[in-house]
């Protein structure tokens, strides 16, 4: 097999300054193997059009600049190999920046939304420190190792752009401002643990607007796996007391309720126990289709009826509850 | 071909608000000549909401419905990507971690069971494609479904995070997996090809995020629906319940009128396979479907 392969690559091109509507240009090249995206960026600029705008800087994966979408999965250019890109997407290559609608020029994109939800949860160590210290702050194995990966985020947006729900809800602030949030509140030299979580549990931009899809693990350059520190988040919230009650923790919470009287969820049950009787009339309209459809029975909600199935050796399952739930909502 | 047996996990949904999931899969198992056991055992996996609440009580109970699958030295399947990825996510926590498998054993030991990692957990979509073949499943048509254009909905937590599921879904790219797509092609319809199949349908924020949520989904649908898919294919219940139930809602969210029909993977390849109109439940959809059993003819 030959080292090289003849493609074109299409890439977007748009000026915000002069242009209405983006459009997509075909550049044809010869791509060794051992070429990376952004060597295929670099060659679409020195070779057809010195135009084309792309942010590069390190060329070592670490500052984090040369995020872009190929095909619509987000690469970091610097360490992606183009002929494996190649390979998954039948030759055919689309370069596209992280995200369309913030697009300044070609690749680069306003990632203005991005530092702001970042510097929103102080992604640093707050604490009143001495100014004339005798010793270091030490953190032992054990406390590093609690910061787990997170540390090695270097805000190349990839997740943050990939995340359906930053492209819908403005207020989220989306999974690299949750792994920052996280890897501080686990530092042990930090005082702002309960604020930074206090801001996580918010509706709207808080952790429980994710909507786990696991597109950020999936996206991550540096494999940190964002929605992993997601859910530490979620938990942290319940741990540390500061879980508000409402409808999302409430939710998450039902299930032990339900798994404790049937093993199954109660599907019904969690609906009303997490909305409230008082938000039960948003629900009607749907509980009646479905009633219609026979998936659920007018029965269903009631609290004296139990139509839910039961597992067997439900005994079992009540006792792992018992000795195993850790926390409280 | 030695007969395939499976451990069968059927999730809540099954039980419950989409009973014609389970009645549709054990028809194809019986078609196909697949055993299936139903772990009666089995509880809720926690729908990532649990694990919200308390990862560790979470693991604890999916370590317990592996546990009753590798009792029967079986394959674990699952009909629920929801349920396959909480049960594959405790699975690898435990096999990489032995500390936690440790803590998770001990609380088992309580009740008598013992985690040991012996059992693969599955999807069923996998089970038929990777155990079964799709050569085998092509020969068994009886009720080509080249009628229809068919948008497959991948539904998340089968394909991502790909590498907790590369071992058990024969390494399908989540960029550009394909799998139903060889699947629907394997039943003679037409496979629909477009950017939302391997998107969010937004069910796990319905109640909290209800804006989100529809928005995610209708995007998808309408994708499908300008790629003139006459219906949905999901192996997922939870992405075909959000799809399903509030296509009117989800309609006026995004300024569409939506009317497709979502099935469930089994009932497709009921469907195709001949199986009667009661097996296949599409009476039990909001979205009227049960025309489609007779358009397939």
């Amino acid at each position: 097999m030959s080292d090289t392969r003849k493609v074109t690559i299409k890439a977007f091109r748009f000026n915000a300054e002069t242009d209405y509507l983006p459009s997509y240009k075909d550049y044809e090249m010869e791509v060794g193997k051992d070429e990376l995206i952004l060597d295929l960026l670099n060659r679409i600029k020195w070779e057809h059009d010195g135009s084309f705008s792309y942010r590069r800087s390190c060329r070592h994966g670490i500052c984090g600049a040369c995020g872009i979408k190929v095909n619509g999965k987000p690469v970091l250019s610097c360490k992606q190999n183009a002929m494996e890109l190649l390979d998954m997407f039948n030759n055919e290559l689309v370069f596209e920046p992280q995200s369309k609608k913030r697009a300044i020029k070609d690749m680069i994109i306003d990632k203005k939304d991005f530092w702001d939800k970042h510097a929103a949860v102080k992604p640093y160590v707050e604490a009143e420190v001495d100014p004339h210290p005798e010793h270091e702050t030490k953190q032992s194995i054990e406390e590093f190792n609690k910061i787990l990966d997170a540390d090695l985020c270097i805000q190349c947006g990839s997740c943050h752009y990939a995340c359906p729900v930053v492209e819908v809800n403005e207020e989220y602030f989306g999974p690299a401002a949750f792994v920052a949030a996280y890897r501080f509140s686990v530092d042990t030299r930090d005082n702002a643990g309960i604020e930074r979580l206090e801001a996580t549990a918010e509706r709207g931009q808080g952790v429980w607007d994710c909507v786990k899809c696991y597109e950020c693990a999936e996206a991550c350059p540096k494999e940190i796996n964002p929605i992993e520190k997601i859910t530490k988040l979620h938990n942290m919230q319940f741990e540390q007391g500061v879980a508000q009650s409402n409808v999302a923790t409430r939710h998450a919470e039902g299930f032990v309720r339900s798994i404790q009287k049937h093993g199954f969820l109660d599907e019904a049950d969690i609906v009303v126990y997490s909305e409230g009787y008082l938000n039960m009339h948003k629900h009607i309209k749907t509980a009646i289709k479905m009633a219609m459809a026979g998936k659920i029975h007018f029965t269903d909600a009631l609290p004296w009826v139990d139509n839910v199935p039961k597992s067997k050796n439900l005994d079992e399952i009540q006792k792992l509850i018992e000795i195993s739930m850790t926390n409280k909502l | 071909m030695s007969k395939l047996k499976y451990a069968l996990f059927t999730g809540c949904t099954a039980k419950q608000s989409t009973p014609e999931l389970l009645s549709s899969t054990l028809a194809v198992a019986e078609k196909l000549g697949i055993e299936i056991v139903i772990l009666e055992e089995a509880s809720c996996c926690g729908a990532s909401h649990l694990q919200d609440f308390d990862e560790f009580l979470a693991h604890v109970l999916n370590a317990r419905n592996i546990c009753y699958a590798e009792k029967l030295g079986l394959t674990m399947i699952t009909i629920c990507n929801t349920c396959q990825l909480n049960s594959a996510m405790t699975k690898h926590a435990l096999d990489t971690n032995p500390e936690l498998k440790a803590k998770v054993n001990e609380k088992l030991a309580e009740v008598g069971l013992e985690y040991k990692g012996t059992s693969e957990i599955k999807h069923f979509l996998y089970a038929l494609i990777e155990d079964y073949g799709l050569d085998k499943i092509k020969d068994k048509v009886e009720v080509p479904l080249s009628n229809f254009n068919i948008a497959p909905f991948y539904g998340c937590h089968n394909i991502r995070p790909s590498e907790l599921h590369h071992s058990s879904n024969g390494g399908e790219n989540p960029y550009v997996p394909t799998s139903l797509d060889d699947l629907i092609d394997a039943l003679e319809g037409h496979p629909v090809d477009y950017d939302h199949k391997n998107k969010c349908c937004g069910f796990h924020v319905e109640l909290q995020a209800n804006h989100t949520s529809e928005v995610l989904s209708g995007n998808a649908m309408v994708d499908a629906i300008d790629n003139n898919a006459d219906l949905m294919v999901t192996p997922c219940p939870l992405c075909h319940l959000k799809m399903d139930t509030y296509q009117d809602s989800t309609g006026k969210v995004i300024g569409r009128d939506i009317e497709l029909p979502v099935l469930h993977m089994p009932q497709m390849v009921a469907l195709a396979l001949g199986c009667s109109e009661k097996e296949i439940g599409l009476n039990f959809h909001v979205q009227k479907a049960t025309q489609l059993f007779d358009e397939a003819r």
